[in-house]
């Protein structure tokens, strides 16, 4: 029995022009339209158009959402000023990752608040039936699952802000960096926010899934170029972004993966609070690195990490940098081989290549 | 050299067979265009030494794209008397022309049995198609 794949509001306009549609987290995607390093170079260079609406995007309303909210992420949200953006985890009562989110608190329009949390697609089941419960104990608090209304759309490239603000009703440039509103997009109710997952500076766009198709046409119409799957991969590589499933797992924590700065410890608490507050002092974990290797062969996702030929790390996500021109890697090693230029070698089917630790980001957009 | 003229393996190598100067036979191997086609963005290509033996169905090379490595496996039993190392440094030669200049390791024959396992062009071509592609 064949089951179907889900499909974005954007999927016929994908399929249609030109998109390689494969299935990623039971969504059917495209992972390029022409070429990865062309569409990754024109994020770089210009605009970016990517659909992201496969994320799971979870509504949260109520005068307890905050508090609620702030009980289940490592990040202090509860103090979170509408408007904000704040990237979280949530952890299992090990300390484990089950999934890396962005929470939004926002004014509505009629002078009320809510909250969003957007997730991995991969993860919002898992994130669903771990928030049940919970929600079910908590009072003045309810959720609403409205993946399936919206759609979602990044923009991202020196020139991404450019060619959306004719489309926008609120001044883009003056929204920082992880802020959020609610504007109008093409004449319908959306939200835009200054984030993303490239290093390049953007936004992220979601409106109403029957408003995304001519939103997402204006702005091909405008100079941006649809970029799909491969070059996000390449793209926040680059940028030294991890990825659930690959730098963070239910058996990596946050600390080790190099994302303290979203863990907030201090008269708070939420699953797994003890145990990063052990992390903290017993670390013995392997940490995140990223990696570079000599020659063209890229150093790819489950190889070995080797000191002295012995394997002592894992690969985690490894591709060729378009923008760089090289193979670029994270991994994780134990804290003793984590300086940069530390000399490894990875066993690259087969043969081990020199390779050496290096300082993330691999690419900084410049200013 | 068309497509028409040349024996394919189901891994998506080309052959194309000739006699070579010492009365033996030489097959000059490449990739068919319809595998080229589904992998975008080449980066590198990982050649075999001259000299090397292989037996039909044994890897002798690597090709990479940004996305993905794929294994090269040779459709024939012989050892690698010339290889096309300018490739590597012209990787945008073998989308361009599959079956001419993207050509990519001669191999002398040891063994002519096997060749009778290779498909042509219009048995590859239906295989293809059945891939779903």
């Amino acid at each position: 029995m064949a089951i179907a794949l889900r499909e974005t509001p954007l999927h016929s306009w994908h399929a249609s022009h030109g998109g390689r549609m494969v299935d990623f987290a039971s969504w059917s995607m495209p992972v390029q339209y022409s070429s990865i390093v062309a569409e990754h170079t024109a994020t770089r260079t210009a605009a970016g158009l990517f659909d992201i609406s496969h994320m799971g995007r979870l509504r949260f309303d109520g005068p307890g959402a905050g508090q609620f909210l702030d009980s289940i992420v490592t990040r202090r949200v509860a103090d979170q000023l509408a408007g904000q953006v704040r990237y979280a985890l949530v952890t299992n009562d090990q300390g484990g990752i089950l999934d890396d989110v962005l929470v939004y608190r926002l004014a509505d329009a009629g002078g009320g608040e809510y909250w969003l949390m957007v997730v991995n697609a991969s993860n919002r089941l898992k994130i669903l039936d771990w928030l049940a419960p919970r929600l079910a104990e908590a009072s003045d608090v309810s959720m609403l699952d409205v993946t399936d209304n919206w759609a979602m759309i990044a923009v991202q490239g020196p020139r991404a802000i450019e060619l959306l603000q004719p489309l926008v009703e609120t001044p883009i440039r003056p929204i920082k960096y992880y802020h959020a509103t609610e504007t109008r997009i093409a004449g319908h109710g959306g939200i835009v926010s200054r984030t993303g997952y490239t290093g390049e500076d953007g936004c992220e766009l979601m409106l109403g899934a029957r408003a995304a198709e001519g939103v997402w046409q204006s702005l091909v119409d405008a100079g941006a170029t649809p970029a799909g799957l491969g070059a996000r991969d390449t793209l926040r590589l680059e940028a030294a972004m991890p990825l659930y499933g690959h730098e963070l797992s239910e058996t990596i924590d946050p600390i080790q993966a190099g994302l303290a700065f979203a863990v907030d410890l201090e008269g708070r608490d939420f699953p797994g609070h003890n145990a990063l507050v052990q992390r903290k002092t017993q670390n013995n974990a392997p940490v995140r690195v990223g990696l570079a290797v000599e020659g063209k062969r890229a150093a790819r996702e489950g190889y070995a990490i080797l000191a002295a030929g012995k394997s002592v790390g894992e690969v985690t996500s490894g591709t060729f940098s378009p923008t760089l021109e090289r193979p670029i890697s994270m991994g994780y090693v134990p804290r003793d081989y984590a300086a940069p230029d530390t000399a490894l070698e990875i066993d690259i089917r087969g043969r081990a290549e020199a390779a050496r630790v290096v300082k993330l980001p691999f690419y900084r957009r410049p200013k | 050299m068309k497509p028409e003229q040349l024996l394919f393996a189901k891994s998506h190598e080309w052959v194309f067979v000739e006699p070579d100067a010492t009365g033996g036979k030489v097959a000059t191997i490449g990739i068919s265009a319809f595998a080229l086609e589904a992998l975008t963005d080449l980066v590198h290509i990982e050649l075999p030494k001259i000299g090397r033996v292989l037996k039909a169905g044994q890897a002798f090379g690597e090709i990479e794209s940004v996305k993905a490595v794929s294994d090269l496996y040779s459709p024939v039993d012989g050892a690698v008397v010339e290889v096309h190392d300018k490739l590597v440094g012209e990787l945008e030669n073998l989308p361009q022309d599959p079956y001419g200049n993207g050509w990519i390791v001669k191999i002398k024959l040891s063994d002519e049995a096997g060749l009778g396992s290779l498909m042509d062009y219009a048995a590859y071509k239906k295989q293809c198609e059945e891939e779903g592609h």
